[in-house]
């Protein structure tokens, strides 16, 4: 990065500005003569003699004359107005490419800062530095060189022409110049450190929003949101009362100026007037030079305002830079570097005099170095007392860290100096933070695999070769994220079809078969991108039927059938024995429907729909009468809100006796609504009888039969048709689990998954379960789960070393066993090194470092170190207190 | 069979406890409950679970069972009409036994929110509550003291 905002500007956009200057003077020709050409019509073409004149070899008379002289200077107006887009659609252009390159500048250096920077940055700073910070920097950029360039040549030609009119009244003109050149950069120096201060101030701001944010649990737990808003209160005030020196400071500058500017002219009047006065001066001169002090003022303004916008941009490039430019960046080469080859890493591990300190953190309890050997591939536990720095261990084997002093070869080569492409592939570590990338299961797993484009990019024509144009001009990426960028061959994987089946795997390595099955169940698929899914769904859900036609199951699950009511669904869903497709066919609002109104009315249901409504609604209004309208049964219970009894009331007195004609279409809507409502299953009201099930199954037809051949707004239930409005698993039951049957949902997902099994359906399945949402940051999985797709993450890209940071604590221990025991076996010739909270574990482990005081102080067989005494000795017993 | 929620209602009344209820709030006991079957030997409850729960057998038997050194034995067995597992419920605690139905059962099942609703809005029926756990703390009372002299009596004799 460059350190200063005029260097930036020089070296990466020298040449659009001399192109803008260029620009600029090409379409001053043109503007004095859409000034000139005015003059000349009037006095030569309006108030003129002697004609026919000739014009380049034309004798024109003078209508002719005036009317080529108005087309002229049409054309000049036009002309002028097309410079003018042009320079402004370019200035911007250069401007925007700019932010964009300074922005990607600093991206690049947050990808570039060492690990401890995060925790003096936090979040919200750097985001409001990328995004708000740079903003009013590619205005100012597209401005740097033309403006001053244009309204300093125009100021300085108006200043020849005074002097060339009187040089002493030139010299009265520019007078009290020096006196603002002297005065401003003094009053701008305040205004400039208390701009300095106000964005220090919002970065803070930033910073406390972002944390209360993400520590919004912690507000409400210990009820501090008062105190929250008090010290937002009074960050924003801070700010408020800079804003306001600024203001003063700004303006009192713009009153000097504009003061300065009115000044002049008084010695004009005095100065001038007296010379007039005494003849030395022709009174025509006088008034010219004050039209020409007039138009001088203009420019003048324009070069102090672009003075104050300088300063501006200058110190905020300038805070930016001082904050992308931390102590420890990492050399792109780093990040950017793709070696040849990428060398497995096995042979010997040594580590030699590597500080886990900070830079800040001097003598103390880490002050010893790290000095070790290991050979590879092996399974290592690393043991030791808590601030000994075992846990500072990980990072810097996996060189997420990379201490200055000291080294960490395998075979010879040093890790802390390899570039990404080769740590970043052969290791893989994982602690017990998790963070996961709001997306699929899916894009979570496959996230370690995108180290670069698998295929170069067809960059011959197109968007897309627009696109790599303007990225280059910006000195931005050119790589497509759109392209391929998974490492088929760092996964193990011959073809791209097989990675799917590669993550499945690695979930059941970290314990997540059931998981990801279950999620798959849950799952939506649509049928017409997967009819070879769809087909075997089918054959799952005969197989079940069958299943649950020998067993006693079969009573638990009341399965569709397009030709018999459905106690177990509600009057609505059995009346639209589909899912919807269309909002208006909504399960809930189906009394609303004009179509459905129609159904009821041809098949002659309305009166009986209207008649049972009135009876729901009576006897709501008997129970729920003394229930207090905010309690959640309403929510939970009642087929009438509560809000809306006192309207049931009303109806219900208006037609009572069954005289449902006087109701208006809105209340016979609120009536029919009720009915659709009821599940005979579960509201054992006796509404339902059966010449009203007979009707409804007429209803039915009638209602599916309505749509014709088109494509209809429900996806009807169908015995032979995969339904994409319901899961995956409610397309294999097709039915609906029994009303009030304790165990039903565990005994038929129990069978369901018996089916599963046995068509070999569990990739499919599995597979549906990968393209599950995990919401930000993982949001909705639960800690166990983000834990272990973390660990499945780092074993998709087939790392030669898995450093693992005690990142199964957060699964139970039957759990954490089966996990450790998977990798073990997943390991099997590759390197694990597991840093382990509790002692005892190591004894699984070939090899066992202990680390403490910042250094390796023990090693070997864990059976061999544990000898009574000694520190492991302690650990273990401590652990077993523990 | 499954009944309706008038005939629910009806059976609620014959409940000691809810006996004094309107017919209203009878209804909308029945209505904001679970009607729950239960094959024979289902168990409905573990000793240990969460108690989110009381119950009112509708049709049937459930069996208390208590875990002694002679293995499993079935302490007592509650019938139609009994309420259950409002121990648990007010005092917010596990619970206390494992209970399993003893043929097929027809139970209704009462939300823990709206138990302790209907104890806060009838003081009648948390009267009665009240009588009930007295009644049946005096009872186990009397139980201990017998064990205890039986005990005496044992220590004596051996």
């Amino acid at each position: 990065m460059e350190p200063t905002v005029w260097k930036f500007i020089v070296r990466h956009s020298v040449r659009s500005q001399i192109l803008l200057l260029a620009l600029t003077l090409v379409s001053f020709p043109f503007l004095y003569l859409s000034l000139e050409l005015p003059k000349i019509i009037i006095n030569d073409a309006i108030d003129g003699t002697d004609f026919p004149r000739n014009v380049f070899g034309w004798e024109l008379e003078q209508i002719p004359f005036l009317m080529a002289l108005c087309v002229i200077f049409l054309l000049i107006v036009l002309l002028n107005g097309g410079f003018k887009f042009v320079n402004n659609v370019y200035r911007g252009t250069v401007g925007e490419r700019m932010l964009r390159r300074l922005r990607f500048q600093l991206y690049q250096h947050v990808l570039r800062f060492p690990l401890p920077r995060f925790r003096r940055m936090s979040q919200g700073e750097v985001v409001s530095m990328i995004t708000a910070e740079t903003e009013p920097l590619g205005g100012y950029i597209g401005d740097s060189v033309a403006l001053p360039a244009f309204q300093g040549g125009t100021l300085l030609t108006l200043l020849a022409f005074m002097f060339v009119q009187d040089p002493a009244l030139g010299v009265a003109a520019i007078a009290l110049y020096p006196v603002q050149i002297y005065l401003i950069p003094k009053l701008q120096k305040k205004v400039n450190l208390l701009k300095a201060e106000r964005t220090r101030k919002v970065r803070k701001l930033s910073e406390r929003i972002g944390e209360v944010v993400g520590g919004i649990k912690e507000v409400h737990t210990h009820d501090t949101s008062q105190y929250e808003l008090a010290e937002f209160s009074s960050r924003v005030g801070e700010i408020f009362h800079i804003r306001y020196r600024i203001y003063l400071g700004k303006f009192f500058i713009k009153f000097v100026n504009n003061f300065i500017a009115q000044v002049t002219p008084f010695f004009f009047y005095s100065i001038g007037g007296w010379l007039v006065i005494k003849g030395d001066l022709t009174f025509g001169a006088l008034v010219a030079v004050l039209a020409a002090y007039k138009d001088l003022s203009v420019p003048w303004k324009e070069l102090l305002n672009f003075y104050q916008i300088k300063e501006d941009a200058r110190i905020k490039y300038g805070l930016l830079y001082d904050s992308f430019q931390p102590p420890g960046l990492l050399a792109e080469a780093l990040i950017s570097s793709e070696p040849e080859q990428v060398p497995a890493l096995r042979g010997e591990l040594a580590a030699s005099g590597v500080d886990l300190r900070e830079e800040d953190e001097g003598e103390g309890a880490l002050a010893g170095t790290l000095n070790f050997r290991l050979n590879l591939p092996g399974r290592v536990a690393v043991l030791g007392p808590s601030g000994g720095g075992r846990d500072r261990l990980g990072p810097v084997l996996a060189a997420l860290r990379r201490p200055d002093r000291g080294s960490i070869t395998v075979a010879g080569l040093d890790l802390l100096q390899s570039a990404e492409a080769v740590t970043g592939r052969r290791i893989a570590y994982v602690s017990q933070e998790t963070h996961l990338i709001s997306g699929t299961l899916r894009d979570n797993l496959l996230y370690s695999l995108k180290h670069r484009p698998a295929l170069e990019p067809d960059t011959s024509a197109g968007s897309r070769a627009q696109e790599i144009r303007e990225a280059r001009l910006s000195g931005n990426s050119e790589l497509d994220p759109d392209a391929d960028w998974l490492d088929y061959a760092g996964a193990g994987v011959g073809r791209p079809e097989e990675i799917q089946i590669r993550a499945i795997e690695v979930l059941e390595v970290v314990d997540m078969q059931e998981d990801v099955l279950d999620l798959g169940l849950r799952g939506h698929v649509d049928p017409d991108a997967a009819p070879a899914f769809a087909a075997r769904i089918l054959e799952a859900r005969s197989a079940l039927h069958e299943r649950l036609g020998r067993s006693e199951a079969g009573s638990l699950v009341e399965l569709f059938d397009r030709d018999a009511y459905n106690a177990n669904l509600s009057v609505a869903e059995n009346l639209v024995f589909g899912t919807p497709r269309d909002p208006a066919f909504a399960i809930d609002s189906l009394a609303e429907n004009p179509y459905v109104q129609q159904v009821l009315e041809e098949t002659g249901l309305m009166g009986r729909f209207l008649s049972i409504g009135a009876t729901v609604a009576e006897l709501m209004l008997e129970i729920f009468a003394d229930v207090e309208p905010g309690s959640e049964m309403f929510e939970r219970f009642s087929f009438i809100r509560a809000e809306d009894l006192p309207r049931f009331r009303s109806l219900l007195t208006r037609c009572a006796g069954g005289d449902f004609d006087s109701l208006d279409a809105e209340d016979r809507v609120l009536l029919v609504s009720l009915p659709f409502k009821l599940t005979p299953a579960r509201h054992q009201l006796g509404l339902v009888d059966d010449s009203f099930r007979d009707s409804l199954l007429r209803a039915r037809r009638v209602f599916a039969e309505g749509f014709g051949d088109g494509s209809p707004p429900v996806d009807f239930f169908d015995r032979n048709a995969f339904n994409a409005g319901v899961s995956v698993q409610d397309n294999i039951l097709f039915g609906r689990l029994v009303y009030g049957r304790a165990r039903s949902a565990a005994a038929v997902g129990e069978l369901v998954r018996e089916v599963v099994e046995e068509l070999g359906l569990y990739y499919a399945i599995a597979g549906v379960g990968l393209d599950y949402q995990a919401g930000i940051g993982g949001a909705r999985l639960t800690p166990a789960q983000r834990q272990k797709v973390s660990i499945a993450r780092a074993l998709m890209k087939r790392p030669d070393v898995l450093v693992i940071d005690e990142a199964t604590a957060a699964l139970d221990r039957a759990s954490q066993r089966r996990v450790m025991e998977n990798l073990f076996a997943e390991f099997e010739g590759r390197t694990l090194i597991w840093s382990v909270h509790h002692a005892s574990l190591a004894e699984e482990f070939e090899h066992t470092l202990v680390v403490d005081g910042g250094r390796v102080v023990e090693q070997g067989r864990f059976a061999d170190l544990k000898r009574p005494g000694s520190l492991v000795h302690q650990l273990v017993e401590s652990d077993g207190a523990g | 069979m499954t009944l309706n929620l008038h005939e629910q209602a009806e059976l609620l009344r014959r409940v000691p406890m809810f006996a004094k209820l309107e017919p209203s709030k009878l209804k909308l006991l029945a209505f904001t409950s679970e009607s729950l079957t239960f094959e024979d030997g289902e168990v409905l409850f573990h000793r240990g679970d969460t108690a989110d729960c009381a119950y009112v057998i509708m049709e049937g038997a459930v069996d208390v069972l208590s875990d002694t050194d002679d293995g499993i034995v079935v302490a007592t067995t509650l019938h139609a009409n009994e309420l259950f597992g409002e121990l648990g419920v007010i005092a917010n605690e596990a619970r206390s036994a494992t209970l399993r139905a003893r043929g097929t059962l027809q139970a209704l099942r009462i939300s823990d929110e709206m138990f302790l609703k209907l104890l806060a809005d009838n003081s009648d029926v948390a009267l009665d509550v009240m009588r009930q756990l007295s009644l049946k703390l005096t009872r186990s009372h009397r139980q201990y003291e017998e064990a205890q002299r039986e005990l005496s009596r044992h220590q004596a004799g051996g």
